[in-house]
């Protein structure tokens, strides 16, 4: 493991029999599994590169339970590490050594569906397909659509901030979440947010989405939910040149249009997608473009027609628009397949997550390719091209020695490069260890003790999922030392607000 | 005071620090007439932020615009509309319910705000739509949040925290925002004479169909005219808004009469919503945020003879002049799931009355944490926002 994490604290592995019975009393007696054999499972998530047994793991079944837990591991000194359903592309649930893995699975019941007010209150566990299948029968649906949806949990979704390929239209996580249920490391139950649009004072729902399990346990999340668009439809373009789909893409929106979707592959990615489903994709273009448009049916077809015209202005050598829902999920077979198709061409794949302004789109595609031969590893590309979000897919084979690491540095090139043309780290993935070294490519050491200290705010002690996101553990004793700079603090005995 | 720069600003925080004085952040100051007056005058300092002014960045295939947060939102607003762009959340300038002249809100205020407009109800709130800033924090140093591109999740998402934060936590030097196509086309229409209750469902209804409404408010009897009005606007591509209103009409032409506005009755009306100058004048004015299927009960238990309210977002935001015994109404608003925020009233009531519905305490505690994270010295704590959760 290249990464490092937090120091295995050793006098919490000599207490290990008695935390595992201590937790024996706060939670069912088969919700504590200590077992090396049943705690397997656990130890990794997607990010399967990296493993690592828990301390022991706890499945509580209420939000009093949760709240006994921290409360328990607080008092004890003991770190704590949440998990929803372990889809994390970036290792924002692996386990550590010395700590306590806070497992949400059994959080599993959808508790309300409101059709007239839209929205749905869920447990935290609940999968973020299933959200969308209650909502079905009132025409209703939650739009954030993770590849992973019929799996991941929207406990995690509140946790890394998900997205999806609709984003672009519809927003992440974030904008599709109203509150939450959260514990505090401390054992505090608050909600953030809730039935109403906004809540009175800071906006701490917003800083808690996306904050990758860093400030509290999630246990249950109100979303809002949308109407199903009527129609759906899709066309499919091959270009020439990445730079003519780039350009049709930019001009697209500049025509005032936003589709629901507008995903792009380079030719690596369309040969692998066509070789594993047939999707009829156009093997001699370069890139690839699938745009999807929703609305009133009349609305459709208006914007079909105007990418269209689009489309063909920008050199487009093909272009297909769905006339039936088989055809459109024809059209969305190959790209949905494209990461396990990568994986028929080369042994392993790493999938990175940076996000660009569009406009450099091309230059950063050339520069990939140059950092593919130097480093020595193949390259495809599949990309939400609407809002810039790149997923450059590296090949390589871990079992030949080096590859994996080199398959890392390519990748740390792409993120700096990302951040190099105005672009971030991560576009939907989240941070997680897996970008955590990289953080100051693109926020000062001041940027970050402001974020590391709203974690202090929550968290003083860093006991929930320490080792994550922020590259240097800081303790909040010092992140909280004030610099007065030309002079003393005046009355230091004066109470400050 | 008023700062050229962002060093300036850098260098007047840690003044302020040094000097233990403290600072009201102002930006064009169309709503400091909200919350309680600064008593402690001789220890406040006003910092004015207009100073930082002009759009740093504009590229409107990419969606974002990055600008000095001193810019007056007018300007900003122009920019977008020659590239035919907006922000979608639709912020209204309402200096008028404040009794000031509209014109002078900046991008700054804006965010520090929060407020959004009718098109909330659909496209996200001003949060939704801050994806980063460069501020100046209360321990005197200068720092970035988020990025400057659509999609990001990489660390905290504090562009949320700062949004709608009042100038409590920093003060905001340039904010980028991202901004949406405006659409080709806009008609409002209008239903006549629904009960509160009644108006809810309807716009419930629509806004739970395909109609994609972008906005959808009712206007009480005796504010707008002495009957109530109801309205609904469609918005997009010229055949799109005609396909939405045909699908409205099969929603609920059969029941009720659909009105079609014309553009001047539809400004009309959006001016209305922007000053409330269809609420009395002589009444504090209450901003409630509720879930939306409990406005009509709230308005009917809270509401005294004479006291007059309208509703946005489908009844998630309602806007109630009434003279109502402050306590009552907040624990009325709070028992259905909502906040009450003090909006107009006298210097007396903003006095005794804090602004913002106090928070749990648990909720309040950690609040006031991540606060003084920010602000430990409390530079930014000028007793505005006094009182309940915010107590300084």
């Amino acid at each position: 493991m290249s990464v490092a994490m937090p120091a295995v604290d050793e006098s919490v592995l000599a207490r290990r029999a008695q935390i595992v019975a201590a937790l024996r009393t706060l939670v069912s007696v088969d919700g504590v599994i200590d077992e090396v054999v049943r705690m397997r499972p656990y130890e990794s998530d997607a990010l399967t590169a990296y493993r690592q047994l828990p301390l022991v793991v706890v499945l509580p079944e209420t939000t009093l339970q949760v709240a006994a837990v921290l409360r328990w591991c607080h008092a004890n000194g003991v770190r704590v590490v949440p998990r929803g359903a372990g889809t994390s592309l970036s290792g924002g649930a692996l386990p550590l050594g010395d700590a306590v893995l806070l497992v949400l699975s059994k959080f599993s019941r959808i508790l309300e569906i409101d059709a007239e007010d839209r929205l749905a209150i869920v447990q935290s566990g609940v999968a973020n397909l299933a959200i969308s299948a209650a909502a079905e029968p009132h025409g209703l649906y939650y739009a954030p659509d993770p590849s992973s949806q019929i799996a991941c949990s929207i406990g995690g979704n509140v946790a890394e901030n998900s997205g999806g390929v609709h984003c672009l239209k519809y927003g992440l996580t974030t904008h599709n979440v109203l509150g939450v249920r959260l514990v505090t490391m401390e054992g505090e139950i608050v909600d953030l947010g809730g039935r109403a649009f906004d809540s009175s004072g800071l906006d701490l729902l917003g800083i808690v989405v996306g904050s990758e399990g860093l400030l509290g346990v999630v246990t249950e999340v109100t979303v809002r939910l949308l109407p199903k668009p009527e129609a759906v439809r899709a066309l499919l373009i091959g270009f020439p040149t990445v730079d003519d789909a780039a350009r049709c893409v930019a001009e697209v929106i500049a025509a005032g249009i936003i589709p629901a979707g507008m995903e792009m592959m380079d030719r690596p990615a369309i040969h692998a997608a066509e070789a594993f489903v047939q999707a009829g994709y156009p093997l001699d273009a370069e890139a690839l473009l699938i745009v999807e448009v929703d609305g009133p049916p009349a609305e459709c077809d208006e914007l079909v027609a105007r990418i269209e015209q689009l489309a063909r202005r920008n050199a487009a050598q093909s272009c297909r628009s769905s006339t039936s829902e088989a055809e459109r999920l024809r059209f969305w077979a190959g790209r949905k397949a494209a990461f396990p198709a990568v994986s028929r061409i080369a042994p392993d794949y790493y999938c990175m997550d940076g996000t660009i302004p569009r406009r450099r789109l091309p230059e950063v595609l050339q520069r990939i390719r140059e950092l593919s031969q130097r480093h020595g590893l193949g390259v495809a590309n599949v990309f939400h091209a609407g809002d810039g979000n790149l997923h450059p897919l590296i090949l390589y084979d871990a079992n030949q020695p080096g590859q994996l690491e080199r398959a890392e540095e390519f990748g740390n090139d792409i993120l700096r490069l990302c951040v190099e043309v105005g672009g971030v780290l991560t576009g939907e993935h989240g941070v997680g260890i897996e970008k955590r070294d990289l953080m100051p490519e693109m926020f000062s050491a001041d940027d970050l003790a402001h974020q590391q200290r709203v974690k202090c705010a929550f968290d003083p002690q860093q006991l929930l999922n320490p080792g994550k996101v922020f590259p240097v553990l800081h303790r909040c004793a010092e992140l909280g030392r004030v610099h007065v700079h030309g002079g003393a603090v005046r009355f230091p005995e004066l109470p400050r607000f | 005071m008023r700062p050229g720069s962002e060093n300036e600003v850098l260098e007047l925080v840690r003044e302020a620090m040094a000097r233990s004085r403290r600072l009201e952040l102002r930006g064009g100051g169309s709503k400091r007439q909200i919350g309680a007056p600064l008593d402690n005058v001789d220890e406040i300092d006003v910092l004015e932020l207009t100073g930082l002014h002009g759009i740093v960045d504009y590229d409107p295939s990419e969606l974002v615009l990055t600008v000095r947060a001193g810019t007056l939102w007018a300007e900003v607003e122009r920019a977008l509309a020659t590239e035919r762009q907006m922000l979608a959340c639709e912020p209204l300038d309402v200096a008028a319910t404040l009794g000031d002249a509209a014109g002078r809100m900046t991008v700054g205020g804006l965010v520090a705000s929060g407020l959004s407009g009718p098109r909330r109800v659909v496209a996200g709130s001003v949060r939704d739509h801050v994806l980063g800033f460069r501020a100046v924090s209360g321990r005197g140093e200068l720092f970035v949040g988020g990025g400057k591109v659509v999609k990001n999740v990489t660390g905290y998402d504090l562009p949320k925290l700062l949004t709608g934060s009042w100038g409590r936590l920093a003060a905001l030097t340039e904010v980028t925002l991202k901004v949406l196509p405006a659409p080709e086309v806009a008609r409002v229409f209008a239903l006549k004479g629904l009960d509160a209750p009644l108006a809810w469902q309807c716009l419930a209804r629509v806004l739970g169909s395909s109609v994609g409404a972008t906005a959808a408010m009712h206007f009480g009897p005796g504010t707008v005219g002495a009957e109530s009005l109801t309205v609904l606007r469609l918005e997009g591509f010229a055949a799109s808004v005609a396909a939405r209103l045909q699908a409205l009409q099969a929603l609920i032409g059969a029941r009720h009469e659909l009105h079609a506005l014309s553009e001047a009755e539809a400004v009309g009306l959006w001016g209305s919503l922007a000053s409330l100058d269809v609420l009395p004048p002589d009444r504090p004015i209450w901003r409630l945020s509720v879930p939306a299927r409990q406005a009509p009960s709230l308005l009917a238990r809270c509401a005294a003879v004479g006291d007059r309210w309208l509703f946005d977002w489908g009844g998630a935001l309602c806007w109630l002049a009434s003279d109502v015994d402050p306590e009552r109404l907040r624990t009325e608003v709070a028992a259905v799931g909502g906040h009450a925020m003090l909006w107009r009233a006298d210097a007396a009531l903003r006095r005794r009355v804090p602004t913002f519905h106090p928070l749990p305490a648990g909720l309040g505690t950690l609040e006031d944490r991540v606060r003084r994270q920010f602000d430990p010295l409390g530079v930014f704590a000028t007793a505005r926002f006094a009182g309940g959760a915010h107590a300084h």
